[in-house]
């Protein structure tokens, strides 16, 4: 867990005093809407469909539980008993009322949550590995790198009036499951040959109406420069990156129109301004940081431990470990993941009830630490082995042990048109309706490793361009109609889908996409190989002709 | 179901109403004839040509305190006279999620 000092919650505090200020004000008429507008949106404030929607941050993604149970009482006190977690390690209430969001504020800042860098055209919520510090291999822990990032551009002017948003995403793992690729900035923690700790810069990836995979910029800049460096693509981007045109104001295409070596040289020479000037880091900053994560006083325990071996027993839970339990770097922890994704229900939504006992379960299993990954799941980080099965049971209580992670019902989803005003289609009931229709675990199982994105319009909250099946929802002549790819995905080897032909209507969605199961199970060499490897092996054909055969 | 942002011409094929969102707690409401916010659809102002529909949006923008957002949005009349949402997205306004919630409180 990160410790804030005296300066974060004075600042977090401050803040929500100016808002509340700045809410009287519109309340009472004083400020007009206009003027209004961008001061909620830098409180993480939308308007949607039937309500205002407050947008509150969890930076990298790690929580306390004296954290998740704040979250929990503003799901209860203000809203309406449940909060979204979301595709970039933040949570949504969808019901909540201006005049009443101050003290929500207020009761969040107590334990140092903000919604600081959660909306408007600045500086989002710098976002990491669910698994940070704890995944065996990585090349350190990245929320260090995260969190000075955070600091750094947290309420910078140079930083709160971008051309658009800025998305940044780290990762210290060979596999990334930040998925960099598609963030305006990807960082990847590396080593030089000289042992020191650097990155590979990615730029200009993102979704949306137009999707890039990013581009390496630079192959390593040492920690010590790397404010520098992000602030000189920054500055660069704000200097050329469109205002005009809100559909072309993304860094990724200034970085497609210029193309990447171009803009890669102007980064370098502004960097080169910069380099050496008070944004390099010392040691001591960056020790200083450091030394603000702590970490649990692991146990000495053996990899087998005698419970897990007589749990082993039940098939019900070997299909939940299977699925949910990770390797920790500490022989005898393990990580788990908790999905979001129970039979019928929406994808990313826990309840108040569900968060308070979850925090239970932390504090009593995971040294008090929580983990939301961009999957829209939640992790318990420190978990011994030896209380697996006792871990499982509870959940399973709380309806929090569908044993579906990385299967094909763990499925991301933006709201839709249930929520969203932007969105032109439902997003969750289709979701919901897949979930029932691959509700049964064996056949999940044998499916293996299959990522389902859906988002209800092309802004692309959902990241259907990067989905193993991609779903994205469009209106044509007043009805929703979802359009079909396939191969995309967000890891390492990230890349965009192909449209496998026309859109389908709502109610033949689900059809659709077990016509693609069902050519994959028949074409798969082995059981081994993945849908993905079957699409990279034969492309979309195959499932076009199978999908389109009848239609 | 189109987005307000969409909303540049004003130019209606049947039976509009103007909607937004309630300033302090954000709920739907609807203009009506009093020149007054209503959360029910059928107290809402009904019109029928542009002309009506621009004065009353119009009137709807310059009550900035008591709602924000305001657009055009179709209605449908039933036979029996009944106001309706005339498409999915005003549907959902009007009538909440169609996926049932986790928590009912």
């Amino acid at each position: 867990m990160y410790a804030y000092d005296e300066i974060d919650r004075t600042l977090v505090n401050e803040r929500v005093s100016e808002f509340r200020d700045q809410v009287k004000r519109r309340l009472s008429g004083e400020l007009t809407e206009d003027e209004f507008k961008i001061l909620r949106l830098q409180n993480g404030v939308y308007l949607q469909l039937h309500a205002y929607m407050f947008r509150v941050a969890i930076p990298y993604g790690t929580l306390a539980t004296n954290q998740m149970r704040a979250l929990a009482h503003v799901a209860r006190k203000y809203d309406r008993g449940y909060g979204h977690f979301t595709t970039r390690q933040n949570i949504q209430f969808n019901w909540i009322k201006l005049a009443e969001l101050p003290d929500a504020l207020e009761d969040l800042a107590k334990v140092g949550i903000h919604a600081m860098q959660t909306s408007g055209n600045n500086m989002r919520n710098v976002t990491s590995d669910q698994w940070a510090g704890v995944a065996p291999g990585e090349i350190e822990d990245p929320r260090i790198w995260s969190e000075l990032i955070r600091q750094h551009t947290t309420l910078h002017p140079e930083f709160s009036f971008l051309p658009r948003k800025f998305k940044i995403a780290i990762t210290a793992s060979d596999h990334d499951r930040a998925a960099i690729k598609i963030h305006d900035i990807g960082l990847r923690l590396i080593k030089n040959e000289k042992g020191e700790t650097g990155f590979e810069v990615l730029v200009g990836g993102g979704l949306g109406r137009t999707p890039f995979i990013a581009k390496t910029i630079k192959h390593f800049v040492h920690g010590r420069d790397i404010l520098s460096y992000i602030e000189a693509i920054l500055r660069v981007y704000n200097q050329y990156g469109r205002r005009d045109n809100i559909y072309k104001a993304r860094i990724k295409i200034l970085v497609h129109e210029l193309g990447i070596e171009k803009f890669s040289r102007e980064v370098e020479d502004e960097w080169q301004h910069i380099r050496n000037s008070s944004l390099q880091l010392d040691d001591e900053v960056i020790e200083d940081i450091r030394s603000r994560f702590t970490y649990p006083a692991y146990e000495k325990l053996p990899h087998m431990p005698d419970e897990l071996r007589q749990a082993a027993a039940d098939p019900d839970f070997e299909a939940w470990r299977k699925n949910s339990v990770a390797p920790h770097k500490v022989q005898g922890y393990s990580i788990v993941t908790i999905s979001l994704k129970p039979t019928g229900g929406p994808p990313g939504d826990a309840t108040a009830e569900q968060m308070d006992a979850l925090a239970d379960l932390a504090d009593k299993y995971s040294f008090g630490e929580i983990r939301v990954g961009h999957e829209q799941n939640l992790a318990l980080p420190h978990v011994a082995k030896r209380d697996l099965p006792a871990l499982w049971k509870a959940l399973d209580k709380l309806g929090l042990a569908t044993p579906n992670v990385n299967l094909i019902t763990d499925i991301i989803a933006c709201p839709g048109l249930d929520y969203c005003s932007l969105a032109n289609a439902r997003s969750i009931p289709i979701a919901q309706e897949l979930t029932r229709r691959f509700a049964n675990h064996e056949l999940a199982n044998l499916i293996g490793r299959l990522h389902i994105n859906i988002s209800g319009c092309i802004n692309a909250c959902g990241h259907h361009h990067v989905g193993h099946i991609g779903i994205l929802g469009v209106e044509k002549n007043g009805e929703e109609v979802y359009q079909i790819t396939i191969g995309g995905r967000a890891d390492e080897n990230a890349a965009l889908g192909t449209l496998i032909g026309p859109g389908v209507k709502f109610d033949e969605v689900a059809d659709v996409v077990e016509d693609i199961v069902e050519a994959y199970l028949a074409l798969r060499e082995r059981p081994e190989e993945l849908f993905m490897d079957t699409v990279k092996r034969l492309g979309v054909e195959p499932f076009k002709e199978r999908v389109y055969a009848t239609r | 179901m189109t987005s307000p942002l969409e909303q540049k011409k004003i130019r209606i094929a049947g039976p509009s109403v103007v909607t937004a969102n309630r300033t302090w707690d954000g709920i739907v409401v609807y203009r009506t004839a009093a020149k007054s916010w209503s959360a029910e659809l059928s107290e809402a102002a009904i019109v029928r040509n542009s002309d009506e529909a621009k004065a009353l949006l119009a009137e709807a923008v310059a009550d900035d305190v008591g709602a924000i957002g305001p657009y055009i949005a179709p209605v449908q009349i039933g036979d029996d006279g009944k106001v309706l949402p005339g498409n999915l997205r005003e549907q959902i306004r009007r009538t909440g999620v169609t996926i049932g919630q986790p928590a009912q409180v």
